[in-house]
């Protein structure tokens, strides 16, 4: 545990929380960010521009870390191009399949109470913690 | 514009909390999901902060009958367990620890120019397409009363399949 961080994690997980909760009561919406994105790429009257300013949201304040505290940015792991486009093929697929990522199903699902996503969440869990397994026990952490 | 502005501001605290939590370092991503191995437990107080504040906000929220600055609630009513809904999320989390990135963290740090990650999202996005299309052949073959059976709220296009997420 070389970068155990309860607090840190701990206060920025209800930042995420709060945000969802924004957006709910703002807008009437889902922060999943899967289907925000995967919303995106069929652009459909008045449910599209929300989905941009949620991105471009993101995106800003990902390049304020950028300027002023890069150390987000940093810890990283050993993996190949081919192995980056496999993963990003499979989270893109995967979320749009199954309705959801860890925002969609792991956050508001659960909150919500919802079988599918306590479901989902526990199966993509299990599915994550198997292929590390496999990465750094077997592969010695380098794919 | 209210309600773009909510997005915008949404959008932005929601980045601020996968920053600080460590969701945008792939390195802490893999070390949670390393339960056998050098277990990094943080990511799960991600999960518990989000959690506890958003299912009592929500509770809250959900007692008005409209949102602020829109006309109604979107929000899924799927109760049905299927393959598509343990297959999707089997490949999710397959993809997640062989990159170590989920969406929200991906598009974040696609700020930081990182070579890693502009390929994963590039790759993540066309997995979206991929998925759109091979559901658009789907769709064509079954007929589309199916798709209707889906919706979350009456206010949902038909033609868009609604999202847990």
């Amino acid at each position: 545990m070389e970068h155990f961080t309860p607090v840190a994690s701990l206060i920025g997980g209800m930042l995420i929380g709060l945000s969802a909760a924004l957006l709910l009561l703002c807008d009437g919406k889902i922060a999943g960010i899967s289907g925000i994105v995967g919303g995106l790429l069929s652009p459909t009257q008045n449910d599209t521009l929300w989905r941009a300013f949620f991105v471009v949201g993101l995106l800003t304040a990902g390049f304020m870390f950028r300027f002023f505290a890069p150390q987000v940015f940093t810890i990283a792991i050993s993996r190949s191009t081919s192995a980056l486009v496999l993963a990003g093929l499979l989270v893109g697929f995967g979320t749009r399949l199954g309705n959801g990522c860890t925002s969609g199903h792991g956050v508001c699902g659960i909150s919500r109470f919802s079988s599918r996503s306590l479901l989902a969440t526990l199966t993509f869990m299990a599915t994550g913690i198997i292929t590390v397994y496999i990465i750094n026990h077997l592969f010695g952490g380098t794919l | 514009m209210s309600a773009l502005l909510a997005a915008f501001g949404a959008g932005l605290v929601f980045a601020t909390g996968l920053a600080i939590s460590g969701m945008t370092q792939p390195g802490k991503v893999t070390a949670f999901l390393d339960f056998f191995g050098n277990w990094d437990p943080s990511l799960a107080f991600v999960m518990l902060g989000a959690i506890l504040v958003y299912a009592i906000l929500y509770r809250i929220i959900r007692k008005r009958s409209t949102p602020l600055f829109t006309s109604a609630f979107l929000i899924p009513a799927r109760s049905d367990i299927d393959l598509r809904l343990i297959g999707g999320a089997a490949l999710f989390g397959i993809g997640w620890g062989l990159g170590g990135f989920c969406p929200g963290p991906a598009v974040t740090s696609l700020a930081s120019g990182q070579a890693a990650v502009i390929t994963f999202v590039a790759a993540m996005i066309a997995g979206m397409y991929l998925y759109k299309l091979v559901d658009n052949i789907r769709s064509q073959r079954t007929s589309a009363p199916m798709q209707e059976s889906r919706l979350a709220t009456p206010t949902t296009p038909a033609f868009h399949s609604p999202q847990d997420s």
